[in-house]
């Protein structure tokens, strides 16, 4: 396949992006649009050009180190999938594709496709957790974890934290993200404990973090690669005003 | 070098209580005076640096992706094991101990693998107190499957993501103790080398990802927790940043290296689909649980799957090894597919594939039980190759997946530097020739969460540790050749991307050093390394800037480092004549193709010593000796 690129190339923080073109003319259906970039990269170093810089690791969709927005949409056209497991079949032959990176207050550029994510870190810092020390544990099955709370919590924990949730939303919120991680803990009796505290702590780092507000677009939603629900939003409104009360 | 295994004496059973209580312990009002050193956020390093922390080390955790919770654990499908014997089925500590020395191949030590089993229990513990969702019954009990080649369910899941969940349960951890200011973390990081001191590991020189900035970190013990080296061979089922370098720049600096050439090729991936190709699928195991794996009984059969008759299949493992069929160990799964596919029965474009058919299961579950059991694992596997497997059976072939190998450690886990310590898959591990699925979880988080946190205290409370820093004449000097190392990877200027270079020494590592092996092919191999190594430095072409972030360049380190280790890699499969586990050498089998052991020579760990890029290593042999179990040739007949 022949496909022509438009990506966003920026030396670094402060320097100007910009988008510069460049042809692909061996594209194959069965690559994965991250083989697309690699194989772009390797014209690119083979004209002693510096290849285009974009994160990745497990190329399996699970890691959530990839993340670019693709043709407008964070991870590209197909329903959840990562950007590293969309594959060129989805694309027509002579297609124009236009590549960028997160574009989002709280996720600053580093160079070309590559933004920093550690907000997302220290949200979870903030108290994304369950102070469980090391040895401390009771014997597992002394806590019953109902099967439709624990499926739950797991559709919740399937967030990658790719970000694409923040960069799909128009106001750049984290609040999917945040959702899924209070959700996770909160639906579990283990997280019980610190539910209260602990929604009241991420949120307010989200915050402080500069992300936006929630305005219930649902774009997050349909940008998700693991499909994490709204529904977690709704959820944590709830526990918010319930910690904001108490 | 002298290899002290440091095993507790004492009965089997006893032994690592026996340790714990006899080791020393630092005092708590020192332990903040002792800055240890983390490298790697995996199950095994973010477990061990939350753990540390809380125990009131100073820590520090590094790692190369821009986030801990990235690191590769985070791929993991299957489940973790533990001998908690919920199923009643008739599991114990001392079977889990049994299956992983006998799946090894009896190339582990006992001592160090019934351990593993005992400590396995409580990790199941600490994950459900952290709030990881393993799989429960519909009484909130938790589930259990039976996994890669045992006949007790006896694995911890959650859906087919167990070790995102695990590790974001000890990222959780670690989170936690960033937040308390205990642990410093380190995301985007690279280790470039380690400082040694007076024989003693004293820090580490790293290069920050973003902008190039070299630094040198002090500390009283560094603890190498980088996962494996399956990278080696480029195309594998492991994250693209996976590399030897950690483990190999130790080894230069006096870490022996142990069975490098133990590396485990894993039956069921996504095969190969052109030469674009970047990395390879796994598909979990766990599908064996269901699926069955055929190909026509006839060479070049080009019809549909669905149009060969049942007869003119050959379920060859069914065949084979009737008692343990689909489940048979990965390294004969693996063998015996490459053997279809050379016989000309593979399946799929190049005919290197063989179907992993879930057909009569759902026949026999339907569809929705299969669906809730391995969904989102079809998913996948459409996603990549567009066909959907509830109509097609998949297509599947061994691809190269953990690595036994690593650095030889102690009981301790201490390597052959006294405070260079190695946990998860960097260390030569539990086991042995071989490992079981859901094991290298267990083993990780074992390592991280349970073990070396004690050890390492035994070693810092007796140990006469002067005070360092970066100004250090060894730690400058050390410094001084990290970044003439880099600036020379730049000067060369070549022709050659770093990535050509790295696809040719995959290839030729999967056709001499892969799924089997013989004497003349490795000979050869370590010839074309070495030529190939020297054409790297004098035609690569890396590009950029050192003073920046730079994908090329840290690539091209990488791969320097591969190519060093890959030799050795040869070298010790050349030097073990024998075939055991996943190491297959030719010339050594039984008439019907099963791997022939020899125990009267080789029942031992190869540890090998460095003596210069190039140079032949000098091998240390560590004996193995079996008292609680029998050794006993494996058969899965
Ligand atoms: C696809 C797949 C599925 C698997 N499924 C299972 C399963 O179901 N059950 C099971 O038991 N096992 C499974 N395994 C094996 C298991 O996942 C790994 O063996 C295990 O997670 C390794 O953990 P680790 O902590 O040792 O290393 P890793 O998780 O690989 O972590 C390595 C860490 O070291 C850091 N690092 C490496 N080099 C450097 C450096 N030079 N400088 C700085 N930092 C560095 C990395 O950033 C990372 O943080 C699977 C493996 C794969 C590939
Ligand atoms: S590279 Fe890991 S999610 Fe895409």
């Amino acid at each position: 396949m022949k496909l022509t690129l438009h990506v966003w190339r920026q030396a670094g923080p402060s320097a100007r992006g910009r988008f510069v073109r460049y042809d692909v003319p061996d594209g194959s259906p069965d690559m994965s649009f991250l083989e697309l970039l690699d194989v772009l990269n390797q014209q690119l170093i083979a004209r002693k050009e510096e290849p285009i810089a974009f994160d990745h690791d497990c190329r399996e969709g699970i890691c959530g180190a990839c993340g670019m927005v693709i043709n407008g949409r964070p991870h590209g056209p197909q329903r959840a999938t990562t950007a590293c497991q969309l594959h060129l079949r989805h694309f027509a032959d002579g297609a124009e594709i236009w590549i960028e990176p997160w574009r989002a207050r709280a996720f600053p550029i580093v160079k070309d496709l590559v933004v920093d994510r550690a907000a997302f870190d220290r949200i979870v810092q903030a108290g994304g957790f369950i102070t469980a020390r090391t040895g401390s544990a009771p014997e597992a099955n002394s806590i019953l974890v109902p099967k439709p709370a624990a499926d739950l919590a797991m559709d919740a924990a399937a967030c990658i934290g790719c970000g694409a949730c923040v960069a799909a939303c128009p106001n750049a919120s984290a609040m999917l993200f945040v959702a899924a991680k209070v959700s996770h803990l909160g639906l579990l009796p283990q997280g019980q404990p610190e539910r209260d505290a602990r929604v009241m702590q991420l949120v307010a780092q989200m915050d402080a973090e500069g992300f936006g507000a929630c305005s219930n677009h649902g774009e997050c939603m349909a940008a998700c690669p693991k499909e994490i629900s709204i529904d977690f939003i709704a959820r944590l409104n709830r526990d918010y005003i319930r910690g904001t009360f108490l | 070098m002298e290899l002290r295994p440091q095993i507790p004496a004492g009965a089997l059973t006893d032994k690592w209580e026996r340790h714990r209580a006899e080791i020393r312990l630092v005092n708590p009002a020192n332990k903040l005076k002792h800055h240890i050193i983390v490298v790697g956020s995996g199950l095994a390093g973010a477990s061990a640096a939350a753990s540390l922390a809380e125990l009131g080390y100073d820590v520090s955790c590094f790692c190369f992706q821009d986030s801990p919770r990235r690191a590769h654990s985070i791929a993991a499908q299957g489940g973790i094991n533990a001998a908690k014997n919920y199923q009643n089925d008739g599991d114990s500590v001392f079977r889990l101990f049994y299956d992983t020395v006998k799946g090894g191949d009896f190339r582990s030590r006992e001592a160090n693998v019934y351990r593993l089993a005992q400590i396995s229990v409580d990790i199941i513990d600490q994950c459900v107190a952290q709030g990881v969702p393993f799989a429960r019954e519909y009484g909130g009990l938790l589930a259990n499957r039976s996994f890669g080649g045992v006949q007790v369910s006896r694995t911890f899941y959650a859906r087919g993501q167990t070790g995102q969940q695990l590790l974001l349960g000890a990222y959780q951890a670690l989170s936690c103790q960033i937040a308390a200011g205990k642990v410093r973390m380190y995301p985007r990081t690279e280790l470039l080398d380690v400082v040694v001191i007076d024989g003693r590991a004293r820090g580490i020189v790293t290069r920050s990802l973003v902008d190039g900035t070299l630094a040198t970190h002090t500390a009283d013990a560094v603890v190498l927790a980088t996962g494996g080296y399956a990278n080696v061979y480029y195309l594998s089922t492991n994250a693209k940043g996976c590399n030897v370098t950690a483990i190999w720049r130790a080894h230069k600096r006096g870490a022996a290296f142990a069975n490098p050439c133990f590396t485990q090729i894993h039956p069921t991936c996504i095969p190969v689909t052109g030469p674009h190709q970047s990395k390879l699928t796994l598909m979990s195991e766990s599908l064996r649980n269901d699926g069955r794996i055929w190909v026509p009984r006839q060479r070049g059969d080009q019809r549909p799957p669905d149009q060969i008759p049942e007869n003119e299949r050959d379920y060859y493992l069914e065949r084979l090894y009737p008692s343990f069929g689909n489940l048979a160990p990965r390294d004969i799964a693996s063998r015996r597919a490459k053997e279809v596919c050379d016989e000309g029965r593979g399946v799929g474009p190049g005919g290197h594939g063989v179907y992993l058919d879930l057909r009569d299961a759902i026949r026999r579950l339907g569809r929705p039980v299969i669906a809730e059991r391995y969904g989102n694992l079809f998913e996948m596997y459409q996603r990549i190759t567009g066909e959907n497997p509830y109509v097609v059976p998949m297509r599947i072939y061994p691809a190269p997946h953990y690595t036994m190998g690593g650095l030889w450690v102690d009981y301790n886990l201490m390597s052959t530097v006294e405070g260079l310590y190695a946990i998860g898959e960097a260390n030569f591990s539990d086991h042995g020739a071989n490992r079981l699925g859901a094991s290298a979880l267990m083993q990780g988080l074992a390592d991280g969460y349970f073990v070396l946190p004690y050890t390492i205290g035994d070693y810092l409370a007796q140990a006469k540790l002067p005070k360092v820093d970066a100004g250090h004449a060894a730690a400058r000097q050390t410094e001084t050749e990290v970044a003439e190392r880099t600036r020379r990877l730049l000067l060369v200027n070549g022709r050659r991307s770093v990535d050509t270079f790295h696809r040719e020494l995959g290839r030729l590592m999967w056709d001499r050093c892969g799924m089997s092996r013989n004497a003349a092919g490795l000979k050869e191999a370590i010839q074309r390394i070495c030529v190939l190594r020297e054409e790297f430095w004098q035609d690569v072409y890396v590009g950029g800037r050192g003073e920046d972030l730079n994908q090329s360049l840290e690539h091209a380190g990488r791969v320097a480092d591969f190519f060093e280790f890959a030799e050795l890699m040869c070298h010790d499969a050349l030097e073990r004549e024998e075939s055991c586990g996943c190491h297959f050498r030719e010339e050594y089998q039984t008439p019907e193709g099963e791997a022939k052991r020899d125990d009267a020579r080789f029942s031992h760990v190869a540890a090998w010593e460095f003596t210069g890029v190039g140079k032949a290593p000098v091998l240390h042999r560590e004996p193995l000796a079996f008292e609680a179990v029998h050794l006993s040739q494996r058969s899965y007949k």
